[in-house]
């Protein structure tokens, strides 16, 4: 198995806070990595370190290196928007845009210049919904506000305009957080075809999710990486107490 | 006794809540009755469609048609200079400028508003129309163009107010999935904040367009007050508020010119009332 994400001392503070300390952790690729912890224990500041979208808050620094593909991707000459297209990010509250479902699949290879030809962008748009299994449902009123789908729905157009794009990682911030049992359930099976051709990081805090979709689990407590392993190691034997402490639910 | 005081205070917010429904219903009233009285014997068509305005020589003639374009030209030209400039202000201090500099910006913009319309105007008379006069080489500064340009500055604090109100309260999630799918940031403002904010900053456009056809002490000191046809925007124009407002004083109570100025009110009434429900149809949109 090869390193997708590389994470080496890595630090981040808001201001003053020291929100990330010191975190290490290599993640693989095609498999899917969970972050756990409880709230503000800063899993989803980790997670959105991946694609540099903590840049856009004012007062963020960081130290340290994350490497995708040999480069750190925190260099002088990295290429910002190079880098987000390249890792996609599904956020907790489905975001689609106020335009039509067509336009949102078709936004990210408008933006990046994939694609110009009608045909083209058309046979992506088609291909991304079919792979989030929404495209049966939909096809018939691609030009209808995306805002009508329902959240589940929505959802699942924001993982198609990700994949429209065809990035290598996902990364997933608490994605099912808005949505109800059955729809999360669906969209944890979309999660494990994805893993096919995709490296994706979850961040939730729904350990039973962690514990059903992943290959490996990150516990995180207090801008600390507690323990780091195959997601059944820690669900069953963690070496650290906090970890075992956490997962039998005792606090968080 | 406390349910007393509840009542009476009760009656008196309801009573003035009330006023400005009378009131404005009043005032339509007026309109209406002396306008129509005019309509009655001048004809509405021969009135909006005439040439020419000479109410007092005899036969008098009513004719509005200069005095319509008059206004539509000098709006128009506001809006040219005003839309785009307002809206990039909007856009500066509601993305990019630093905080510091939004401030100092914004309560700059809202001390605009507050600048009194014949203060405008006298500036414009002094400073602005000598200079059109002299660059344009024309015989008068006095134009639809050097109007535009004054108006324009009223324009601006209403429509960068309301747009940047519309492009602030853009969800941030939006700009941010914009940006996490490789948008730069020119293009998540483009492609999705200001489609977002499309219907508020259309609402700010038009009531902007309300402010400035309904403006008269400024476009009356320094559009020259022509009634006649211009064929550029730099003639003198005269507009429908400064016809008013100049002749209203040498009227015959209850005459025909005096009518017929109530008549022109009523056009400009049914114009701005167009505009602003145009504005708030937009602006419910926006809320939504």
């Amino acid at each position: 198995m090869a390193t997708k994400i590389e994470i080496k001392k890595f630090n981040l503070w808001y201001t003053d806070f020291h929100a990330l300390k010191d975190i290490s952790i290599n993640i693989e690729e095609k498999r899917i990595t969970a972050m756990i912890g409880p709230s503000g224990c800063g899993k989803s500041t980790l997670l959105r370190s991946i694609n540099r979208i903590n840049d856009t808050i004012e007062g963020v620094r960081v130290s340290g290196e994350i490497n995708i593909g040999g480069t750190n991707i925190y260099d002088d000459k990295t290429d910002v928007d190079f880098l987000r297209r390249n890792v996609g990010m599904v956020f907790q509250r489905p975001n689609p845009f106020p335009i039509s479902i067509y336009e949102n699949v078709a936004f990210g290879l408008k933006v990046n210049r994939i694609a110009s030809k009608k045909g083209v962008i058309d046979e992506t748009v088609e291909e991304s919904l079919k792979s989030v299994l929404l495209w049966d449902d939909i096809k018939n009123k691609l030009k209808k506000s995306a805002l009508e789908l329902t959240l589940e729905q929505q959802q699942r157009l924001c993982i198609a305009r990700v994949i429209a794009v065809k990035p290598e990682i996902i990364l997933l911030d608490e994605p099912c957080s808005s949505l109800d049992p059955v729809a999360t359930q669906r969209i944890e099976e979309l999660m494990m075809q994805l893993k096919e051709k995709y490296t994706i990081v979850i961040v939730t805090h729904n350990m039973h999710q962690a514990a059903r979709v992943s290959h490996d689990t990150a516990f995180m407590l207090l801008g600390k990486l507690i323990e780091f392993d195959v997601t059944e190691k820690i669900f069953t034997n963690p070496a650290q107490k906090e970890t075992h402490d956490y997962v039998s639910g005792r606090f968080g | 006794m406390r349910k007393t005081i509840d009542s009476i205070i009760e009656t008196i917010i309801f009573i003035c809540g009330i006023l400005s429904i009378v009131f404005v219903v009043m005032i339509f009233g007026f309109l209406l009755k002396e306008g129509f009285a005019f309509f009655k014997e001048f004809g509405v068509i021969s009135f909006i469609t005439g040439k020419l305005w000479y109410p007092t020589s005899d036969p008098a003639k009513f004719g509005i048609l200069s005095l319509i374009i008059g206004s539509l030209l000098v709006t128009a030209g506001a809006c040219v200079i005003a839309v785009p400039i307002g809206i990039m202000s909007a856009l500066y201090i509601s993305e990019i400028a630093p905080s510091g500099v939004k401030d100092v910006l914004k309560s700059c913009v809202e001390l605009m508003a507050a600048v009194p319309s014949v203060v405008i105007g006298f500036v414009g008379m002094v400073t602005f129309v000598p200079l059109v006069r002299a660059v344009f080489d024309i015989p008068t500064g006095l134009t639809a163009f050097s109007g535009s340009v004054m108006l324009a500055f009223m324009a601006m604090p209403t429509i960068v107010t309301i747009s940047e109100d519309a492009i602030r309260s853009v969800p941030w999630s939006y700009k941010e999935g914009a940006l996490a799918l490789g948008a730069t940031k020119w293009q998540a403002i483009r492609r999705i904040v200001l489609k977002a904010a499309m219907p508020g900053i259309i609402a700010a456009i038009m009531l902007g367009i309300g402010r400035v056809v309904g403006e008269t002490m400024a476009v009356m000191m320094i559009t020259g007050n022509a009634a006649h046809i211009p064929h550029s925007i730099f003639e003198p124009v005269r507009t429908m508020t400064a016809t008013i407002a100049a002749e209203m004083g040498e009227t015959v109570r209850g005459g025909m010119h005096y009518r017929s100025l109530f008549a022109i009110g009523l056009v400009l009434f049914v114009i701005t009332f167009i505009v602003n429900f145009i504005a708030d149809l937009f602006l419910g949109k926006s809320k939504k």
